[in-house]
């Protein structure tokens, strides 16, 4: 049953395909309707399906752009975030004045951040292991806010970032010269 | 801590001082004279003789006890920096025949050997309850300056000398010595920062927090019953208060923010911190239960690690106000900020002194961290280590006489202690992981 439908669809589609064809070609085609109803049905029907593969082929090939376009997306997405996470901005000896690269950095956050708008943040403020534990922790918390004020002036809502100093207690670098320092005196960004 | 507690309590219904062995000698007499003088630059140590106590009666199980409590009495008095204690090889006759009391010691025997003082006694034991008889002479003088008879459990036998080193340190400088103290620390023996407590000299040390984070400055409240520390418990830096005891439940400041550096100030049942809830480092006061009475500091830089006068009119902090970490001063009523160090440029973690002339402090010089002092009234700072590792956070003893700290000369932090002119530097407590952040309690006793 099932069969003998399809054959009949198959037919269906090559008339109108032909009927479709013949009217685009109608300027030299000439009317014998009568005849090609009978002889159609074997000599076009691969046409037409070659004309379905093409399509097919065509669609797929925009969906697989399509899919690819967006695998890009969600990739660059992806990296976007795993950029605004682990990119921390960096602070000189005792300092929490930043410095110009930590700007262009907090830039690229804040533009994420605007794009994002459903994102809280935590920055963590972090030192080297110079100096006492006390005035570390209120120097990390310094450092932290530094980079809330300068994102908040780029439009930031500071609602949605909170800060904690972790002082010297948190090193991502456990080395004692100033290579491991001027590594550990720095903002991490968490996503909350 | 819970046996600990129970320990107290025995000790103070069995220990008792049952006698002043001489009439007369409770308080300093009238014509005594100040054996050491702890406030003179070039403190001259004073030749003290200890010899072995005498066993007036100990049962089979404690038969080493005459020499033991000896032991302890020479490294508790000799702890102080105070005394140079005699060879007892150079001990003429045989001390543990000689006469106990002032009629029947020959004077002489300890004169002509050097020593000025001596410190002797006796024992006895039994049922695991010992009675000690203890004295001191004036050796030159041929005076008995203290006598006293304690009865206590064997166990407490640690207590009972420190009791009586007490009394000595209160007869020979004047003021009670420090034996009843403890002190707190940060320790990574377990991987995190945990706070412990140990005795002055660093014995029976023990784990007081469990946070299983970042915990960090613990502070003794003046009566000695709290502890203040700052702790990660919830990810953030918040203040815990907590009963020494831990049989209360404890008090928890968290402002937004940081929420650190507690110190209790020396009378009210209230203590500094450091708040950023305002969006920058400020010290302010609150109730012992976590409410602000005021702001303490108003500036644009940090303002952190309060300490207070022993009279609670001023306190000293640290500020970056003029660029570095500095030490100031301000006077609670008349709001005046004063900058007190101008040499180095990193100078951090004050300790106002017990006697209220100095304030200890860690300075950066020469790449290193090292203890300084320096006097309110400008004196100073004297350097007191160098050349050692870092030196940090610097706690007087609660007469003023010595200074614990922290130190990396050996290697991994340590914590050492000191006289407070920076003479007899050693090491009093080394666990696995590094021992930072020493505070010195008050007298507990």
């Amino acid at each position: 049953m099932a069969k003998r439908t399809g054959k009949y669809f198959v037919l269906f589609l090559a008339i109108a395909s032909f009927l479709f064809l013949l009217s685009c070609a109608g300027k030299d085609a000439k009317p014998e309707l009568t005849v090609v109803e009978e002889e159609i049905v074997i000599e076009e029907e691969p046409v037409v399906i070659e004309d379905m593969e093409a399509l097919e082929e065509e669609e797929s090939l925009l969906e697989r752009r399509l899919r690819e376009e967006e695998f890009a997306a969600a990739a660059r997405e992806a990296e976007l975030r795993d950029r605004f996470i682990n990119e921390d901005i960096h602070f000189e000896f005792d300092k929490s004045t930043l410095l110009v690269d930590a700007m262009e950095i907090l830039k690229q956050k804040a533009e994420w951040l605007s794009t994002h708008e459903d994102v809280n943040i935590t920055i963590e403020g972090n030192c080297d292991e110079r100096g006492t534990s006390e005035y570390n922790l209120a120097l990390g918390e310094r450092r932290a806010e530094s980079a809330k004020a300068f994102l908040i002036d780029l439009g930031i809502s500071g609602n949605r970032i909170s800060t904690v100093s972790y002082g010297e207690e948190r090193p991502l670098d456990l080395g004692h010269d100033e290579a491991a320092w001027s590594a550990n005196r720095r903002d991490h960004f968490a996503i909350d | 801590m819970e046996g600990n507690n129970r320990l107290n309590k025995k000790i103070l219904l069995l220990l008792s001082v049952v006698c002043v062995l001489t009439s007369g000698l409770v308080t300093v007499p009238a014509d005594a004279r100040v054996y050491i003088d702890i406030n003179s630059p070039y403190l001259r140590k004073v030749p003290t003789a200890i010899p072995d106590l005498q066993d007036l009666g100990l049962d089979r199980k404690h038969p080493a006890l005459t020499k033991e409590l000896a032991d302890l009495m020479r490294d508790t008095i000799g702890f102080t920096g105070f005394f140079k204690l005699l060879d007892p090889d150079s001990y003429l006759g045989d001390p543990r025949k000689a006469g106990l009391t002032r009629d029947l010691i020959k004077f002489k025997d300890w004169t002509s050997i050097g020593a000025e003082l001596l410190i002797n006694g006796g024992i006895s034991c039994k049922d695991g309850i010992i009675k000690t008889e203890l004295r001191l002479f004036d050796t030159f003088g041929r005076r008995l300056i203290i006598g006293k008879r304690y009865t206590g459990r064997v166990d407490d036998r640690r207590k009972i000398i420190r009791r009586f080193c007490d009394e000595v340190i209160r007869h020979l400088i004047g003021a009670k010595g420090f034996f009843s103290t403890q002190i707190a620390f940060v320790s990574t023996t377990t991987g995190n920062k945990e706070i412990y407590l140990a005795d002055f000299d660093g014995h029976n040390p023990r784990q007081f927090t469990n946070t299983k984070n970042i915990t960090l400055s613990p502070a003794w409240s003046p009566d000695g019953r709290w502890l203040a520390y700052t702790a990660y418990r919830k990810e953030r830096p918040d203040i815990y208060i907590k009963d020494i005891k831990q049989k209360q439940p404890g008090k928890v400041i968290a402002f937004k923010g940081l929420n650190t550096t507690p110190a209790w100030h020396p009378q009210k049942s209230l203590l500094s911190v450091t708040l950023s809830k305002d969006g920058n480092p400020e010290i302010y006061l609150l109730t012992g239960s976590g409410k602000i009475v005021k702001r303490l500091t108003d500036n644009w830089g940090i303002d952190t690690s309060p300490t207070w006068s022993p009279d609670g009119k001023q306190f000293a902090f640290v500020s970056n106000r003029a660029g570095t970490p500095q030490i100031y001063v301000k006077d609670i009523d008349k709001k005046r900020v004063r900058r007190l160090t101008y040499e180095g440029n990193y100078n951090t973690t004050p300790k106002w002194s017990p006697g209220g002339d100095y304030i200890a402090y860690s300075g950066l010089a020469n790449g290193r961290f090292d203890i300084f002092v320096i006097g309110l009234n400008g004196e100073g700072p004297y350097q007191l280590t160098r050349y050692s590792g870092d030196n940090e956070s610097p706690t007087w003893a609660p007469d003023g006489t010595a200074i614990a700290f922290s130190s990396t000369r050996e290697g991994p932090a340590r914590i050492y202690v000191m006289n407070s002119n920076g003479a007899d530097q050693r090491r009093i407590i080394a666990l696995p992981g590094e021992q930072t952040c020493p505070r010195w309690s008050p007298r507990l006793w």
